[in-house]
Parts: structure tokens; sequence; C-alpha cells
């Protein structure tokens, strides 16, 4: 701690469609209040600055870097993080497509990768494999080589298209 | 927590801001994207006793385009710049450098004129401004003044805005006819920092001819860099490619390119060389 109090300020956003009321530190990053505040440790941080995408979230609706927001900058704001991707139990086609291309391996990344990758779809729902590497290229894997990871894009454009039934542990 | 202490004030208009840039007195950072200096501050490289927060203040978030120009608020994210299909049509040039800044989700915060009052020296807007003689609007409580892009970028990190003045809005002038817009740049990965980027323009006369050319690069000094005598060797003369190769040579031998592990000066300068001739050549192919 400094040798003063940090500043409070009221914020009020929603996250995954439920309403949080909080007084956060002015200088806490919008990453650390939806952790360690509002306590949905998905949203992973790696770098802190800006450069590797884990802590990705979807503010409303466009992909953002958490770490680089004050939470006081999300006032008002709709947020959804990786644990509102998936609804009553049924996983998001891009996490289904992933889960079938094997797309991850340690999966440190994935919470960016899979909200990055939501986005794109909401606006984009048909890319082509050079969209989807060029909208990925703000995230970073240091397990897979990024292949799986389009693959697993390319296997939730399928679900999509035929009517989000599970590929069934087809390889892309 | 990860950033360093400061004092945060969300003024809820101008005046108040330039209130508060005059009263904290060099003290103070100005916040609205937040992609630059948040990073700055994450890393230690800054840690700004105070920080004024202009996310609220009404009237800032604006682009007009329209014949007699574009001006863009300090309020504008890139991404809504980059969606704005009357800019694409009145800035071309502005539209063509866009995408390549940082990634989407950078680009979904981060402002227009926050990536040139930051100055990076591998950033593409400001070789933009440079290019296009854009004019720079600062506010402060001693009134409104207005710097062409020619004097704002005096440094590395650095502008020609005093510690009192707040950046409000960037004009960019009318674009003309039978003029086009070129922008090339190499990076590691798309979205990095350019190694090397060009911004370029070609307007022709009705006889075909070279009547106005404006060639600007980023990531090869402190500041963008102007390569005027590239630009007066193509006036008057027909757009071919030898003409353009011999500008860019021209050009790439009159910078003075830093050498890092991207890239020697040698790279550099060829690379400026080659990216030159081919913003150039966009340029002239994109005139309707």
């Amino acid at each position: 701690m400094t040798s003063q109090a940090d500043q409070q300020i009221a914020v009020g956003f929603t996250i995954n469609g439920q309403r949080h009321d909080l007084d956060v530190s002015v200088r806490r990053t919008l990453a650390e209040v939806i952790r360690e505040e509002v306590g949905l440790t998905g949203t992973h941080l790696g770098c802190e600055h800006g450069v590797c995408g884990a802590c990705t979230v979807a503010l409303d609706g466009r992909p953002v870097r958490s770490c680089l927001m004050l939470a006081i900058q999300a006032d008002g704001a709709s947020i959804t993080t990786i644990e509102g991707l998936a609804t009553d139990g049924v996983l998001h086609p891009v996490q289904q497509g992933m889960h079938d291309s094997h797309g991850f391996q340690c999966a440190f990344c994935a919470p960016g990768f899979l909200i990055t990758a939501a986005c794109m779809l909401e606006s984009n729902p048909t890319p082509t494999r050079e969209q989807i590497r060029e909208e990925l290229s703000g995230n970073l894997c240091r397990c897979t080589g990024y292949h799986s990871i389009i693959d697993g894009v390319e296997t939730a454009v399928r679900l999509m298209q035929s009517g989000n039934e599970s590929a069934g542990g087809e390889h892309a | 927590m990860k950033l360093p202490p400061f004092e945060y004030h969300r003024p809820s208009s101008i005046d108040e801001a330039v209130q508060l840039l005059a009263d904290l007195d060099g003290e103070a950072k100005v916040l609205a994207g937040g992609q630059s200096l948040l990073p700055v501050m994450a890393l230690r490289i800054g840690a700004p006793p105070h920080l004024i927060d202009i996310g609220n203040i009404a009237g800032l978030d604006a682009i007009t385009a329209n014949a007699s120009g574009v001006i863009i608020g300090c309020l504008v994210r890139q991404a809504e710049a980059e969606e704005h299909t009357a800019l694409a049509e009145h800035a071309p040039l502005v539209a063509k450098a866009l995408p390549n800044i940082g990634h989407r989700a950078i680009r979904n915060r981060g402002t227009v004129c926050g990536s040139l009052a930051h100055a990076d020296p591998a950033a593409e807007l400001p070789a933009v401004c440079l290019a296009l003689d854009a004019t720079l609007v600062a506010r402060s409580v001693r009134g409104e003044r207005l710097i062409p892009a020619a004097d704002f970028f005096v440094g590395f990190l650095d502008t020609a805005l005093g510690d009192d003045e707040l950046l409000t809005e960037v004009r960019f002038p009318a674009w003309g006819r039978r003029r086009g817009a070129g922008f090339a740049e190499l990076s590691r990965r798309h979205g990095d920092y350019a190694i090397v980027g060009v911004a370029a323009t070609v307007s022709l006369d009705d006889a075909g001819a070279v009547d106005h050319v404006a060639l600007a690069f980023t990531g090869v000094a402190a500041t963008p860099v102007r390569s005027e005598a590239a630009e007066q060797q193509l006036i008057g003369t027909a757009p071919t490619s030898q003409s353009f190769a011999a500008a860019a040579r021209t050009a790439a031998s009159a910078i003075d390119p830093p050498s890092d592990l991207h890239g020697s000066v040698s790279y550099r300068r060829h690379l400026a060389g080659v990216l030159a001739a081919r913003a150039l050549g966009e340029a002239t192919r994109s005139i309707r």
C-alpha cells in the first residue's frame, strides 16, 4: 500500500447478466476487479500490459483488454467473461468447436481466445481462415503454434451453420 | 494492484478539464482510451500523480466528414473511425492506416487523438497527420491553439502540447479530386508496431502528371519523417513505377533509421525504399 489510502469510487456494471455495484480503488484494473472482487477467475492475467490478450473480455459486445482499463471506466457497461459464454450448461459453439478440435493445450490463454472468437463470430459468422488469423493476432498462445486454435474456430463456424449440434469428436 | 497510485479526476466539461490541467501544473496525464497510458503505468515507465479522465465529457466523440475535410474529436475510438464510411471517403489515407493499429481489442478502446498525443515513433497516425498536413487543436485556460502537424511531433513520445493543454480534435483538410492514398508497413505480426511504415498520397493533374505528392515514414526516427526531396522529384512527372522507385531511393537515402533486434539500419533503409515505392503505387492506382 501507499502512504495514503487509495481513493475509492462507486462503479456499477453488469457481468454475464448480473448487476454488480461496488466501491473500488481508482487504480484497480477491470481485470483485477473481475477476478478479485467479483470472484470470476476465468479471466486470466498474463502480461498485464496489453500484449498477450489473455484478459480479453467483451465490453458492450466488443473485445477489450480488461488489464488496460480502470474498473471505474467500465461504469454502466455490460461485460461478458468466459464464465458467461455457455448457457444453461450448453457450451458456446466456439467452446464446443475448440473442444472438438483439441484447440488448446495448457489453455491459460483460452479465455481471451474464446471471447475474441465469439465476438468475431457475432459480427462475421462466416470468416475466412485469413480473417480468423487476423482477428486472433492479438492473442498469444505459447503451446500450440495456433493452427489447432484456428481449426477450432473453423469447427465452431461449421457447428453454427449445422445448427449448433456437437461435431462429436470430429477432427478438423 | 498493478498500477502505481494516482489521484483520479473526472471532469464533466472541457473547461473543467483544462482548469484541472492548469491547476495540477504538469503533474497530470489525460486518460481517454488508456491503451498507451495504462501500459506505461503498468510497466512503471511513468507514474503520473494525477489522472484526468475525459471519458465523461459530452461532445468529444464526433466524427465530421464531408467535402471540406474530416474532423475527429478526442474521444473517437480508432475502431469507430475505422467503421465510419464517410471518413473512408473523405480521408482515405486515415482509413487505410487505421486497421494497422494494434489489434481490434486495442482499437476498440484506443482513441485517434490519444495515439497522436502519445506520439510513439512507430505509430501509424502521426505519419498520416504529417502526410496530410493535418491540424491539431489544443485547448487550455489560455484559449484554443491550432498546431500544424509539421510542428506537433517534436521528439520521442514528445509533442508541442503544453502541460496545460488538451488535444481536443484533429482536422484533416479537404481531400481534393484525382488524389489517391497508399499505406504500407512491415511488422512482425499483424498489429505489432511497424518496423517501417509509409503513408503516401498522389494527386494527378488533368494531363495525368503528378501535381502533388506526400510521403511520410514511421518507425525510422524519433518522430515521423516527411520526405520533401522525394516529393519534389515527382512533381510534374508521369506516375510510373520507375519514377516511384527513383523517388523511393531518394527518400530512403535521406533517412537515418535506428537499429534494433528487429532490423539493422541498412535493412530498415532498404525496407523504407521498398515500402515507399509500394505505397506510391497503391496511391496512384486508387485514384478515381
